[in-house]
C-alpha cells in the first residue's frame, strides 16, 4: 500500500501509510479518535493453555486473577519475573478449551519458553499459536459500525473486554464471501472503543477481510494505520509499552499497574518480591508530563527537577496529535510525582520546562447509553 | 514535485538559493515526504557561524528527530519565525518555506553542490532501494 516500512523486532511493519491516500501519523491518529482506523497487528503472539490444570497454570503465571473470568471474558494482566518485574504484559481470554494469552510481538519466543518452563508442574498443554492467527484491529468510535457490516455476531452484545467466536460474511460484487471461525474481542490499544479480530491463518482470508473493512469503513473515514499512530494513540491513553513503561527491571508498583495485580491470590510468580517491594516503598514512579516550553521530550531523555538535578528519565515521549501538546511518560521519585510539580527535560543539551499532569492524558468521551 | 532550477541541492536534502553572498536555505520535497508530518523546527540563532557539512539545527516529525546540515559556510542573518508556530508549512511548501538566510563566506562552495537535475537523479536512486 506504499507504506513507509520499518523493522520492528524482526517484523517488516508500516510506520505510517502514504499522504497520497490520506494517511500519515497525524491523519491516522485523528481518524481513530473521530471515526475508525484499521491496524494489521498479526505480529502479536498467541499462546493457548488447555487441560485439567489450565486455570492453575494461568494463575501461577499471571498477576491478575483469571478465576474471575467468565467464559468469553478477557482481562489485562502480566507475567512477572520472580523479582516482581515484567516478562510481558498480556491479555488473557477465557475460552471453552482453556485460556488464550495474547502477548507482544517482540517477545513471542521468550514468552512461549517462559510459559512452558513455568508450567511444567501443571497438568496442562501449552501451544504456541502465534503463526496460526493473523490479527486485525479496528479502533475508533465508529469501529463497531464498520465491523458490524461483516460480522455475523451482533457486536452490541459484546461488552468491552469480552469476546466471541463468529463468522464474517459479506457480498463481494454479487457473490457471497465469508470467513468462518473468527474470534472478535472488544479490546484494543488505542484508548477508543474497538475490536481485535483473530483469523486462523489464511493469508487470502486476512487480506480479504482487510480490504472489505477498508471499503465498508469508507463512509466513516477509515484509514489504514501504522506503528507510528499506534504509538501516539496508546501514549495519549497512557497504555504501557514493553521496553518503555514496563520491562524486566521495572516492578508492578513502579509502573502503577496495582489494580491488575491481585495480591490476595495466594501464589503467583513474583508475588513474594512484590510484597517486599511494597513494604520497602517505591523509589520511582510513572508520571505524565506535559511540555510547558518549546520542545519535544523523547524516549530516554533525562528529567531534572526545578533546580536542575537529574531525577529520572522519559520512558516514552512524543507529540500528541489529538491533544496538540507534547507529552511524555517518565519515571521520577515519588517526591517529584505530585500533579503540578515543575520539572525540566534535557533535550539535546537544553533544559526545557515541563510539568507533571494527571493521566491518562486522553480519555474517550462516555457514550450515552 | 519538480525541483526548482534556481538553486543548488545537497545530499542531505537541503536546498540553497544564492544571490551573490546572500543565501536562503530550506529542505527539499523528498526530505519532507520522508519525514512525514513536521511538528518542530529548531533553527540556528541569528549571528551563528555555520560550517559547511556541520549540523545547524533539527527538524522533528512525530516519530523522529533529524539533523539539518549547513550547505555552506557563513553567518546566519535571518531565521524564519513562522516555522515556530506553523512547522507544517515545510510539508505543504518545502521549496517555498525557507528556514534561514545567511551571508556566505565562500560563495564558490556552491559549485560543488548538486544541480536540480543531479539531485533528482540522486533522489531517484535513494528511493529506488
Amino acid at each position: 500500500m506504499g507504506a513507509k516500512m520499518v523493522d520492528f523486532n524482526g517484523w517488516d511493519m508500516p510506520v505510517e501509510y502514504p499522504a497520497s491516500i490520506g494517511c500519515g501519523i497525524v491523519n491516522e491518529h485523528m481518524a481513530v479518535r473521530t471515526g475508525a482506523g484499521i491496524f494489521d497487528v498479526s505480529h502479536m503472539g498467541d499462546i493457548r493453555i488447555s487441560g485439567p490444570q489450565a486455570l492453575a497454570a494461568v494463575q501461577h503465571l499471571c498477576m491478575n486473577d483469571a478465576s474471575r473470568l467468565e467464559l468469553w471474558q478477557a482481562q489485562y494482566s502480566a507475567m512477572l519475573h520472580p523479582q516482581g518485574t515484567f516478562v510481558d504484559d498480556v491479555i488473557v481470554h477465557r475460552h471453552p478449551y482453556g485460556y488464550l494469552i495474547v502477548i507482544n510481538a517482540g517477545t513471542r519466543e521468550k514468552d512461549f519458553n517462559w510459559v512452558r518452563e513455568n508450567t511444567r508442574q501443571f497438568d496442562c498443554t501449552i501451544e504456541n499459536l502465534s503463526d496460526v492467527y493473523t490479527q486485525i484491529a479496528v479502533q475508533g468510535p465508529r469501529a463497531a459500525e464498520v465491523l458490524q457490516k461483516i460480522s455475523v455476531a451482533n457486536l452490541a452484545q459484546i461488552k468491552p473486554y469480552w469476546f466471541t467466536l463468529t463468522h464474517l460474511a459479506w457480498d463481494d460484487g454479487g457473490s457471497k464471501r465469508g470467513v468462518g471461525d473468527v474470534m472478535i474481542a472488544r479490546t484494543g490499544y488505542s484508548g477508543e472503543d474497538g475490536f481485535e479480530i483473530y483469523i486462523a491463518m489464511s493469508e487470502s482470508d486476512s487480506v480479504a477481510v482487510w480490504n472489505v473493512l477498508l471499503e465498508k469503513g469508507k463512509e466513516f473515514g477509515i484509514v489504514p494505520c501504522g506503528l507510528g499512530a499506534r504509538n501516539t494513540l496508546r501514549l495519549e491513553a497512557k497504555l504501557p509499552l514493553y521496553g518503555h513503561e514496563i520491562s524486566d527491571t521495572i516492578n508492578v508498583w513502579e509502573a502503577g499497574l496495582d489494580r491488575f495485580c491481585k495480591m490476595d491470590k495466594p501464589e503467583f510468580v513474583g508475588r513474594a518480591a512484590l510484597e517486599r517491594a511494597k513494604a520497602a516503598g517505591v523509589k520511582r514512579t510513572l508520571v505524565g508530563l506535559e511540555m510547558t516550553e518549546r520542545g519535544i521530550a523523547r524516549d530516554g531523555f533525562k528529567v531534572l527537577d526545578a533546580g536542575g538535578g537529574e531525577i529520572g528519565y522519559v520512558s516514552s515521549g512524543s507529540p500528541a496529535p489529538f491533544l496538540k501538546k507534547n507529552i511524555a511518560l517518565a519515571y521520577v521519585p515519588p517526591e517529584s510525582a505530585a500533579v503540578g510539580t515543575p520539572v525540566m527535560v534535557e533535550i539535546r543539551g537544553q533544559r526545557v520546562g515541563a510539568v507533571v499532569v494527571p493521566t491518562p492524558f486522553y480519555k474517550r468521551p462516555k457514550k450515552a447509553a | 514535485m519538480p525541483y526548482p532550477t534556481d538553486r543548488k541541492y545537497t545530499k542531505e536534502h537541503e536546498w540553497i538559493q544564492a544571490s551573490g553572498a546572500s543565501a536562503t536555505i530550506g529542505i527539499t520535497d523528498y526530505a519532507q515526504q520522508s519525514l512525514g508530518d513536521i511538528v518542530f523546527v529548531e533553527g540556528p540563532k541569528v549571528g551563528a557561524e555555520l560550517v559547511a557539512g556541520k549540523t545547524f539545527g533539527t527538524v522533528e516529525s512525530v516519530k523522529a528527530v533529524s539533523d539539518l546540515f549547513a550547505p555552506a559556510t557563513g553567518t546566519v542573518t535571518e531565521v524564519n519565525a513562522e516555522l515556530a508556530t506553523a512547522p507544517e508549512k515545510v510539508n505543504t511548501d518545502p521549496h517555498g518555506s525557507w528556514m534561514m538566510k545567511m551571508t556566505l563566506k565562500n560563495p564558490s562552495e556552491l559549485d560543488a553542490l548538486l544541480s536540480a537535475a543531479d539531485y533528482e537523479k540522486f533522489v531517484a536512486e535513494e528511493a529506488g532501494h
